[in-house]
């Protein structure tokens, strides 16, 4: 019904329009067909001047189109209305400028990554296999990634989670605020400044060598302030009402946190949790300073040099043989894949242990 | 052997919960202790990270033979190391600079794309894969700037070479495009998602009266998010972009793979050279003795202060925001 009341609306805006009211407007068909011949005369410019980057091309259209648009609407609708459009072009072509790389990044790493990528790849290490020959796998950096990254979460995850719940439970007063400014601050820390304080402390002061854990610690004071964050807005959105019918049954406070408050904001903070993991799965500086990488499988996380899924990429990568950037491409593509699955999953998680009204 | 069945006792369970009066349970005391203590903990480690880096750092300065700070070279090995920053600060600076000139304007126009322009249908799609790529670690940007970008950028290069190479900034002379000015574009490329989705945020909180009273007076479109939305959300896109600028600061890996470092300040950006605090640490790394890591952490260190800088101006204007946005709703 609202449908065909609106159409009718319609229907006399525009008799009304048509009669006077309205300036002279281009049709409707307009952006697309000028977006066409632009396209035309970037192809057209770039292959006559023999421009050789594709990128030039892109640009000349952009260009065309946006110069194209503006003047065709200053001649028809007015200045005004030329401005109006000249911002919708910028903001098209803002958005196509930004998708084409990323669209580019995702689909040269499946088309390049999907060439080597078998089971073979994924359940060998590379072992003695010389760098500039095929073959080799990623298992070894697979378990390394696992385990350090496991580590990790098992360090920051509680430290994280409890501070999170001091914060919003507990927190009044300076310690509360000073908290709060240095977990800002910490959000900020680049990843190989975290890897030099584990080195300078673990390594160069406490003599240990290279490992996985010693990679952990890095991973995880940079998962920590990731974990606060997004818990601390979990648990603030958890309504007062619940704490004080809890505290008001005469149940104490420490169980009114862990069965009410905690139980309500779970799905949230698993969230949180695992798009710190995700994060932290990619880092490769803190690895490289510290765990700095092996060839062979090392199942020990305490002991010995081991291997990382992002380390891989960038050792083979630097090996610059095309056996090599085959293995970087397909250990790429794993570690994407990894990534957007636990992102796909904990997005999944959060919407279904939304809070339902 | 059979343990499915448990031996039935009679005991009831400890009461837990109980309705004493008491004034502190020690339930609650251990609660608050460890929630407390992981707090502490937490500032611990960033003391610890200030105090440890500025630490080796001394060592680092006290022996370097050369001015820390105006030294074009990084020699930290033998008995006269001879290092310092200069290189790197400028290469740090001039890509991020590079990277916030392309990537901001770009974000603020898919910012404005999504939240204002896009189809209702593709608006949220788009956002939610801005969120995706956001997570896309920065080890495969740098596969992809070293093995993609940069053999299609060296088109482009002699051309600007061509028509702006008379401003020396922009000279090529026809090498693999592996310069600053490669590592700003991808730089630009990774902080895009992160940028435009704090963006977007800011804007779809523009209060709809505001959009709605410019369109009552007749304001197309560009004029509404011009007088209403921009002036909104403008803190929240210099917050956003700072918050993108510290990523560009701290990036190790993607740097380290594109570029073609070398201890020279070049006036062309095109030209491969130079280098940033990160990708130095990564590449020094694996050959420097103990003297050679306390004059990289010491680097490091000054990496560290100037992020914390950058993110600390972003967090003020943040809270400013926040004032301001409460004082309007």
């Amino acid at each position: 019904m609202s449908v065909t009341t609106s159409h009718r609306h319609r229907r006399v805006a525009e008799s009304r329009s048509a009669v006077s009211l309205q300036q002279a407007r281009l049709p409707r068909w307009t952006p697309p067909v000028l977006a066409l011949v632009a396209v035309g005369a970037g192809c057209g410019i770039g292959l006559g001047a023999g421009l050789d980057s594709t990128i030039q091309w892109g640009l000349i259209a952009a260009l065309v189109f946006i110069f194209g648009t503006y003047a065709l609407t200053a001649a028809v609708e007015g200045a005004r209305q030329a401005k109006d459009r000249l911002a919708t072009s910028m903001v098209w072509i803002a958005f196509l400028l930004a998708v084409v790389p990323l669209a580019s990044l995702l689909w040269e790493t499946v088309a390049r990554g999907s060439k080597v990528l078998d089971g073979y790849f994924l359940s060998h290490s590379m072992g003695t296999l010389p760098d500039a020959m095929p073959g080799g796998g990623i298992y070894h950096a697979i378990i390394g990634t696992l385990e350090q990254v496991g580590l990790a979460t098992l360090i920051a995850a509680p430290i994280g989670l409890l501070t999170a719940i001091y914060l919003v439970e507990y927190g009044r007063g300076k310690l509360a605020r000073v908290v709060t400014f240095f977990v800002d601050v910490m959000t900020g820390i680049p990843s190989i400044v975290a890897g030099l304080f584990i080195l300078s402390v673990w390594i160069l002061i406490l003599g240990f060598g290279p490992s996985g854990f010693a990679g952990s610690m890095a991973l995880a004071i940079l998962m920590m302030p990731v974990v606060v964050r997004s818990t601390e807005e979990m648990l603030k959105l958890v309504p007062n009402e619940l704490r004080e019918a809890s505290l008001a049954l005469g149940v104490p406070k420490w169980r009114t946190i862990l069965k009410v408050v905690l139980p309500t904001s779970i799905g949230g903070i698993t969230t949180g949790v695992m798009l710190a993991i995700a994060r932290i799965t990619g880092e490769t500086a803190p690895v490289l300073l510290l765990v700095w990488g092996a060839k062979t499988i090392n199942n020990n996380p305490f002991e010995g040099a081991q291997q990382s899924l992002p380390l891989y990429v960038f050792q083979q990568w630097q090996q610059g043989s095309d056996a090599s950037y085959d293995r970087a491409w397909a250990a790429a593509l794993v570690l994407i894949a990894f990534v957007m699955i636990l992102n796909l999953v904990a997005r999944g998680i959060a919407r279904w242990k939304a809070p339902k009204h | 052997m059979d343990y499915s069945a448990p031996p039935i006792t009679n005991t009831p369970p400890p009461a837990t919960g109980s309705v004493s009066g008491k004034a502190v349970r020690p339930g609650d005391r251990i609660f608050l202790g460890l929630s407390r203590g992981s707090g502490i903990a937490l500032l611990v480690i960033m003391a610890a990270i200030g105090a440890f880096l500025t630490y080796r750092s001394v060592l680092a300065i006290s022996g370097d033979k050369a001015n820390f700070f105006t030294t074009l070279d990084w020699n930290a090995a033998g008995l006269e190391p001879k290092f310092g920053i200069a290189v790197l600060a400028f290469g740090t600076v001039v890509s991020s600079v590079v990277a916030m000139l392309i990537a901001v304007p770009v974000a603020v126009g898919i910012a404005l794309f999504i939240s204002h322009y896009a189809p209702r249908k593709l608006a949220s799609p788009l956002g939610y894969v801005i969120d995706l790529l956001a997570a896309v670690p920065s080890i495969v940007y740098g596969l992809w700037g070293a093995l993609f970008l940069v053999p299609h950028l060296g088109g482009l290069y002699s051309w600007l070479n061509d028509y702006l190479g008379w401003t020396g900034i922009f000279s090529y002379s026809n090498g693999a495009a592996r310069s600053l000015f490669t590592v700003g574009i991808l730089l630009a490329i990774m902080i895009l998602p992160i940028v435009t989705s704090v963006s977007r945020e800011v804007f779809l909180q523009v209060p709809k009266m505001h959009e709605e009273a410019a369109l009552a007076l007749g304001a197309t479109r560009w004029e509404v998010i011009r007088m209403s939305v921009l002036p909104f959300g403008r803190s929240g896109v210099i917050s956003a972009s700072m918050l993108g600028l510290g990523r560009a600061l701290g990036e190790t890996m993607a740097v380290a793979t594109v570029l073609s470092p070398s201890f020279l300040i070049g006036s062309s950006l095109l030209d491969p050279g130079g280098g940033t605090f990160a990708q130095n640490i990564a590449s020094k790394f694996s050959e420097a003795d103990t003297f050679g890591q306390n004059a990289l952490i010491a680097s490091g260190l000054v990496l560290f202060v100037i992020t914390l800088l950058v993110n600390g101006a972003a967090r003020l204007i943040i809270a400013r925001r926040k004032e301001y946005s409460g004082a309007a709703a």
